[in-house]
């Protein structure tokens, strides 16, 4: 296979990521969306570690897992938070920081 | 053999990436996005990068849904509102995707990268393996390592004083 259909392939997972985030309300849904993303992002990099031959897009892919954990653990830990307070879980109601 | 492999694992992170964005229950998406790991660690297997897949099966598949799956449970599934804030948001949203994706392939299709229409070039056969990784991480890339563990240990801490009932309490 040609390393073009894994970067096609991961434009179109992108893409995905990026209208789940603009569709759904709930947070836990959107991070979801976002480890999507992210996962898009390392499937290019491993395809073009490939590409060139060389080990080093892997290691990059594995900061990004390492930052996407960092991510779901600060983020849940906010969702388990917002949960406490009572307040309710849709981005859409919780918007007292926009401007 | 390949395509046949490739064009399976790709059909399994699609269905995963739009099962998590199409199902109601959180705890559907959860398990879509399982799906559509495995999927890509087998992707990942393909580009002869077998560390990543491993870590991708363990850490991702493994630990972060394990945090998913406990914290929906906690949670429950509130549903979600009808409300837009934007007119059209859910008909216009699709669009801008699809626009991204066509963007995003013009983008790297029409560069003057030659390679990318070849398999890439023979490697040899540590290629990707742990051992290879390792060496990459603890000699050329160090400090990035060492800046990861650090933030981990903060991501840690962070999420400890976040979900502490205590500083509720007071607060």
């Amino acid at each position: 296979m040609s390393i073009e259909w894994y970067i096609v392939l991961s434009a179109l997972l992108f893409a995905t990521g990026a209208m789940g985030i603009l569709i759904r309300r709930s947070p836990m849904v959107i991070l979801l969306c976002l480890e999507l993303m992210l996962n898009a992002g390392n499937l290019a990099l491993v395809a073009f570690s490939r590409m060139v031959g060389n080990g080093e897009g892997q290691v990059f892919a594995v900061i990004v897992m390492v930052v996407a954990a960092c991510e779901v653990v600060v983020g849940l830990g906010l969702i388990v938070a917002i949960f406490r307070r009572r307040l309710p879980l849709n981005v859409d109601d919780l918007r007292e920081l926009r401007g | 053999m390949e395509e046949v492999l490739f064009f399976a694992s790709a059909l399994g992170a699609l269905g995963g990436a739009v099962g998590v964005i199409a199902m109601r229950n959180p705890f559907y998406s959860v398990l879509a996005l399982i799906v559509h790991l495995f999927s890509l660690a087998a992707l990942f297997l393909l580009l002869t990068s077998a560390f990543v897949a491993a870590a991708q099966v363990v850490v991702y598949a493994g630990a972060v849904m394990v945090l998913y799956v406990f914290v929906v449970a906690y949670v429950g599934e509130g549903g979600e509102s009808a409300w837009e804030p934007i007119p059209g948001q859910r008909l216009l949203a699709p669009l801008l995707g699809i626009a991204l994706f066509v963007e995003l392939s013009i983008a790297v299709l029409s560069s003057s990268l030659l390679a990318l229409g070849e398999d890439g070039p023979d490697v040899k056969a540590g290629f990707g393996d742990p051992a290879a990784i390792g060496r990459l991480l603890l000699e050329k890339f160090l400090l990035p390592f060492e800046a990861a563990s650090i933030l981990l240990l903060l991501a840690a801490v962070g999420a400890i004083v976040l979900a502490n009932r205590r500083q509720e309490e007071t607060t």
